[in-house]
C-alpha cells in the first residue's frame, strides 16, 4: 500500500519543531506501524537524511517504551493496544498519517518523537512500593487474598507506564497512571501498612512534576493500551482524602 | 588446558548452600557504607541484585539502556515462575525441581548450582507476594499453580500471561525504595561500552549517555553484569529489539571466559515469520501447550491445499490430523521440553507437512473449548489470544493458531563459579547473561526463577564474601590511567564507525547475520554448515567494517550508532557460537548436530566425551580463542537418556 506521512521533527528540547512530509510506496499491510517507520528510516539513511527518532523496545505491547500520537490519538486508532501492536492493515491505501510525540509539559521532547518520561519514575520512587527487604518475607500463603481483590489489583498493575493517559488528556493529567499504581497496592493486604503515606507522597510528587488536574474527561481510559479503568482514579481520590484527614495535614 | 575452579563447597549436595552461608565472610554494616557496587542491567537479575545489595548497606549504581529500569526485557516474560512450594500436594519437592532442571538441561549443568536454585525458589514466591505481586489465586484466596513443559507436577506461579511484568514491577519497587533512601542511583539511557580493570580486578565501567552522547566513567569495588541474553544475534527472535550481547562480549575481551555459547534455545510456540519487513517474532506462551494440541495434516496433499488456502484446517477431520507430539511422545505429549518440540516442528515442515508459508504448524484449541467451554479458555488464555488476533488478524477461538519455533533464550553466557563470579576478579554475572543453571536447555518458567534467585538470595552472600577482602581497597578516582586508556579505545572505535560512511545500513547487515546464523547455526547443525558459517561470518564482519552506513553524529541522540556497536559485537559472537557448536560433536538440549542422532531421530548425547562446560578464552582479535573445560561431575544424579516417551 501507499502511505503518506506527516511526522513531527524536532532537533532537541529547546529547538522549534515542525511537520515534515514523507511518502512510502510499498508498505505491506502485515507490517506493524513501527516496522513501517523502520522502512522509512532505512530509506532516509540511504538518502543521507536524518532518520526519525522514536522510542521502542519489546514491540509486543508490554514494556511501555513506544508511544506515538497517531492521527490525533495516543497509540493510534486501535483500541486496547500500544503503538507497536498497531498494524498497517488498520489504514487504507493512500492514507495520510500524522505522527506526533506525546505532548505534555511534564514530558519534554528529547528529539523528534522521543520524550522524557522520567517524571513517572520519580513518582514511583516517592512511594510506589511496599517496604520489604529480601529474605524477610513471611510464607506466601499465610495471608489469603480475596480472589476478586487479587484480580482487581492485577488489572490495575497491568499498567505499562507508557504515558498515553497523559498524552490523551486535555489537561495532561497523570491521574490514571498514579491511580492505577495506588490501587494495585491499596487493594492488597500487603499494601495496607504504608497506604496513607504512599498516596500522600505520590500525589504530592505528581503535582510537583507539573501534571494537570483531572476534569473527568475520561479520554485516558479510552486511549489506555491496557484499558485501565478510571475507577482507579476514584479509588485514589478516596484514599487521598481519607489519608489527608487522618494526617491532619492541609 | 587449565582447570576451572567452580569453588563448589564441600559436603553433601543438600548441605552445600547452608554450609556456604554459614562459613562465608561477612562485611559489617559500617564497612558496607564504604563500598560501591555497579550493577549493569535492571531486569529481574539486575533489579533484584541492586535492591538487595542496597538493603544490605552498599552504595549501588545501576544502569540500563531503556528510559526507565522498569522496561527491561524481563517485563515481557509471560508464562510463569517455578517454585517448589508443593501447594497442589502433587509430590513436588526441592529434589524434584532440581532433578527436572538437570534432566531438562540434558545433563549439562552443575549439580550444586541447580540444587541451590531449587532450594531458594520457594523464598522467591514469598518475597514477590510480600512486594505486592498479584499472582493468580484460587477462590479460597490462596495461590494458584499451573504446569509447564518438562514437568509432571504443577509448580508454576503466574499472573495471567504477564508474570514477568508483575515480578519486574515488584523488583522495580524494591529498587525504587532504595533510590528513595539514597542507596541506589539509577543511570537510565546509558549504553555500557566497556569494563575497566585496575590491578587485575573489575573496578569500573564506561558508558555512553544515549541522549547527550557523552562518554562517562564510573568506579566501584565490584561490577555486576545483569545484561540478559544474546539471542538477537539471530536478528529475528522473541527478545526486545534492544537486547544485545555487548556487555558480555566486552567482559569476554577483558578476560572473562564465555561458556557454552552454542547452547541457544529455540522456542516452539512463536508466531511464524511473514516477510522481510519483520523486526521481531512474538512468543505465544508455552502455557498454551497445557490445553492446545499441536498438529499438521497427515497427508502432504492436504498440507499443500492448506498452504494455497484451498481448504481450512477445520475441514480436516480427526483422522486426517497428525498430532505428532502426542504420537511420538505419549507420556509427555504436547508438554515435551522446548528443544524436543521445536525440532519435531522443524522435522514435519522440512518434510513438506508445514502449513501457512510452509514454516508453521497448528496449535489448536478446538478440543479444549469443547471440553472446558469457551469462557474457561478465555479466562486462562484470553490475553494471549488477543495478542495473536492483533498480529495475525485471525481468531484463534475459531481457527487454530499457526506457530513456529524462534530464538528465545541463551543458556550459554559468561562462565561463573558457584559465587557467580566470572574469571575476572570482582566481575560477577547474574541472570540470563551467565551460563550457570540451565545446561543445554532451559525449562519453561525457570529463567525468572534463576534471575531472582541470583539477585535476591545468592549474590548478596557471595558478593559480600568477595568484598570482605576489599575493605582496605580505597575508592578509585576516574582519573586513573586505566580509564584514560579504555576511553581512548572507545573513542577510536566510535570515530572509526562514524567514518566508514559506507552503503549498507546497520539493520541490513544485522539481517544478513541473522540469516547466516539461522540457516547454518540454528536448530539443526552439521559440520559442513558450521564450517560454512565460520567462512561467511568473518567476511560479513569485514564488509561491516568497510561498508556500514551510520547517519548523524557521535554526539547527541543516535540510535543507529548504538545499534552499530551492538551488531559489531554480534558479528564476533556469532563466530564463537559456530566454533563452539562445531567443537561439540554430540547432540544435547538445544544443540542438535545432525550427525549425532538415534535411529528414531532423537538427540544422541555423548557423555563419555562431552560431559563438560566449554569455556572460551579470548586470545586477541586475530587469534583463535582457547577452550577450557570444566568437567561436569554428578554425585547424586544418575545420567539417563532423556526420554519423554
Ligand atoms: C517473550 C518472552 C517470554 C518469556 N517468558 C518467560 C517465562 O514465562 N518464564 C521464565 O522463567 N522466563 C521467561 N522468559 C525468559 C526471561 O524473561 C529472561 O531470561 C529473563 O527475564 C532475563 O532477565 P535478566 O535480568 O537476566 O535480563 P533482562 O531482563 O534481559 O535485562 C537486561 C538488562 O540489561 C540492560 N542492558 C543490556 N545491554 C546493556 C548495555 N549495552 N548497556 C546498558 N545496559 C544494558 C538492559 O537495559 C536491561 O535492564 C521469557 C523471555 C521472552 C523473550
Ligand atoms: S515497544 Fe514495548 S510496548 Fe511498544
Amino acid at each position: 500500500m501507499k502511505i503518506k506521512l506527516k511526522i513531527w521533527r524536532q532537533e532537541n528540547a529547546t529547538a522549534k519543531g515542525k511537520f515534515v512530509k514523507y511518502q512510502l510506496d510499498d508498505v505491506s499491510p502485515d507490517s506493524s506501524f513501527l516496522e513501517m517507520l523502520d522502512e522509512l528510516n532505512q530509506d532516509l539513511i540511504q538518502k543521507d537524511d536524518d532518520p526519525v527518532v522514536f522510542d521502542h523496545d519489546c514491540r509486543e505491547g508490554i514494556c511501555g517504551t513506544c508511544g506515538l500520537y497517531i492521527n490525533g490519538r495516543a497509540h493510534g486508532p486501535q483500541k486496547g493496544s500500544a503503538t507497536c501492536q498497531l498494524h498497517m492493515r488498520s489504514f487504507k491505501d493512500g492514507d495520510t498519517i500524522t505522527v506526533e510525540p506525546w505532548r505534555a509539559k511534564a514530558f519534554p521532547v528529547i528529539k523528534d518523537l522521543m520524550v522524557d518520561r522520567s517524571a513517572f519514575d520519580r513518582i514511583m520512587v516517592s512511594g510506589g512500593y511496599i517496604s520489604i527487604n529480601a529474605g524477610s518475607a513471611p510464607e506466601a500463603n499465610n495471608m489469603p487474598v480475596r480472589k476478586e481483590n487479587a484480580d482487581m489489583a492485577f488489572d490495575a498493575a497491568t499498567c505499562i507506564g507508557c504515558g498515553a493517559c497523559v498524552a490523551a488528556c486535555p489537561n495532561a493529567s497523570a491521574m490514571l497512571f498514579v491511580g492505577a499504581k495506588i490501587s494495585h497496592l491499596a487493594l492488597l493486604p500487603q499494601g495496607q501498612p504504608e497506604a496513607e503515606e504512599r498516596v500522600l507522597e505520590m500525589v504530592n510528587q505528581m503535582d510537583l512534576e507539573g501534571f494537570g488536574n483531572c476534569s473527568n474527561n475520561y479520554s485516558c481510559e479510552a486511549e489506555c493500551p491496557k484499558e485501565i479503568s478510571v475507577g482507579n482514579i476514584a479509588r485514589m481520590n478516596a484514599q487521598f482524602f481519607g489519608a489527608k484527614l487522618k494526617s491532619g495535614k492541609k | 588446558m587449565t582447570k576451572l575452579d567452580a569453588k563448589i563447597p564441600e559436603g553433601p549436595l543438600a548441605k552445600k548452600w547452608t554450609r556456604f552461608r554459614n562459613t562465608c565472610k561477612l562485611v559489617n554494616p559500617a564497612n558496607k557504607r564504604k563500598l560501591d557496587i555497579i550493577v549493569v542491567g535492571t531486569g529481574l537479575g539486575g533489579a533484584s541484585a541492586a535492591a538487595s545489595l542496597a538493603e544490605l548497606g552498599y552504595n549501588v549504581k545501576v544502569f540500563c539502556y531503556q528510559d526507565s529500569p522498569r522496561r527491561a526485557h524481563s517485563i515481557a516474560a509471560q508464562g510463569g515462575i517455578n517454585a517448589t512450594k508443593n501447594y497442589p500436594n502433587d509430590g513436588d519437592s526441592i529434589y524434584r525441581l532440581f532433578y527436572d532442571t538437570i534432566k531438562g538441561g540434558d545433563y549439562r549443568s552443575r549439580e550444586a548450582n541447580v540444587y541451590r536454585l531449587a532450594e531458594v525458589s520457594s523464598n522467591i514466591i514469598d518475597q514477590a507476594v510480600a512486594q505486592g505481586v498479584p499472582f493468580a489465586r484460587e477462590y479460597g484466596g490462596l495461590l494458584d499453580n499451573r504446569s509447564f513443559g518438562g514437568a509432571q507436577v504443577s509448580r508454576t506461579f503466574y499472573a495471567k500471561g504477564q508474570t514477568g511484568q508483575q515480578l519486574l514491577l515488584g523488583a522495580y519497587g524494591s529498587l525504587n525504595r532504595q533510590v528513595h533512601q539514597g542507596k541506589v542511583k539509577v543511570y537510565a539511557r546509558r549504553d555500557m561500552l566497556d569494563i575497566v580493570l585496575h590491578q587485575g580486578k573489575a573496578r569500573g565501567i564506561i558508558t555512553r549517555n544515549l541522549i547527550t552522547g557523552e562518554i562517562e566513567r564510573h568506579t566501584a569495588h565490584a561490577v555486576v553484569l545483569a545484561t540478559g541474553g544474546y539471542g538477537n544475534v539471530y536478528f529475528l527472535s522473541t527478545y526486545a529489539m534492544g537486547a544485545n550481547g555487548s556487555p558480555a562480549w566486552k567482559a569476554y575481551k577483558k578476560g572473562a571466559y564465555f561458556a557454552n555459547p552454542a547452547f541457544v534455545q529455540i522456542h516452539p510456540t512463536c508466531m511464524p515469520v511473514k516477510g522481510e519487513h519483520q523486526s521481531k517474532l512474538t512468543l505465544m506462551s508455552e502455557s498454551l501447550r497445557n490445553d492446545g494440541r499441536i498438529w499438521v495434516p497427515k497427508k502432504k496433499e492436504d498440507a499443500e491445499k492448506l498452504r494455497k488456502g484451498e481448504i481450512s484446517p477445520n475441514d480436516l477431520g480427526e483422522e486426517e490430523r497428525d498430532y505428532y507430539l502426542e504420537r511420538r511422545y505419549p507420556a509427555f505429549g504436547n508438554l515435551v521440553p522446548r528443544d524436543v518440540a521445536s525440532r519435531a516442528a522443524k522435522e514435519r515442515c522440512d518434510n513438506g507437512f508445514g502449513v501457512g508459508t510452509g514454516q508453521a504448524v497448528y496449535l489448536d484449541f478446538r478440543d479444549a473449548i469443547n471440553r472446558m467451554g469457551k469462557e474457561a479458555v478465555e479466562a486462562k488464555y484470553g490475553n494471549l489470544f488477543e495478542i495473536y488476533k492483533k498480529i495475525n488478524d485471525e481468531n484463534p477461538y475459531e481457527v487454530p493458531m499457526k506457530i513456529f519455533p524462534a530464538t528465545h533464550y541463551t543458556m550459554g553466557g559468561l562462565w561463573v563459579d558457584y559465587h557467580l563470579q566470572t574469571t575476572v576478579p570482582g566481575l560477577f554475572a547474574v541472570g540470563e547473561v551467565n551460563f550457570s543453571d540451565h545446561g543445554a536447555n532451559r525449562l519453561g518458567a525457570s529463567a525468572l526463577m534463576q534471575g531472582l534467585a541470583d539477585g535476591y538470595f545468592v549474590l548478596p552472600y557471595t558478593l559480600s564474601n568477595y568484598l570482605s577482602d576489599e575493605l582496605h581497597t580505597p575508592r578509585l578516582t576516574t582519573k586513573e590511567k586505566e580509564f584514560d586508556e579504555v576511553e581512548e579505545q572507545i573513542n577510536e572505535r566510535l570515530e572509526k564507525l562514524m567514518n566508514i560512511k559506507g552503503s549498507q545500513t546497520v539493520d541490513a547487515i544485522h539481517k544478513r547475520l541473522g540469516h547466516i546464523m539461522w540457516d547454518h547455526v540454528g536448530m539443526s547443525r552439521t559440520k559442513e554448515s558450521l564450517e560454512e558459517a565460520l567462512k561467511m561470518l568473518p567476511e560479513l564482519r569485514k564488509e561491516f567494517w568497510n561498508d556500514v552506513k551510520i547517519p548523524g553524529h557521535q554526539h547527541g541522540v543516535n540510535p543507529e550508532l548504538m545499534k552499530a556497536g551492538w551488531v559489531a559485537d554480534f558479528l564476533e559472537l556469532g563466530e564463537l557460537i559456530a566454533r563452539d557448536a562445531l567443537q561439540r560433536e554430540e547432540s544435547c538440549g538445544g544443540h542438535f548436530r545432525q550427525e549425532y542422532q538415534t535411529e528414531e531421530g532423537e538427540a544422541l548425547r555423548r557423555d563419555d566425551e562431552y560431559s563438560f562446560v566449554g569455556a572460551w578464552e579470548y586470545k586477541g582479535d586475530d587469534q583463535k580463542p582457547e577452550m577450557h573445560k570444566e568437567d561436569i561431575v554428578y554425585e547424586v544424579t544418575e545420567r539417563k537418556t532423556r526420554s519423554y516417551k
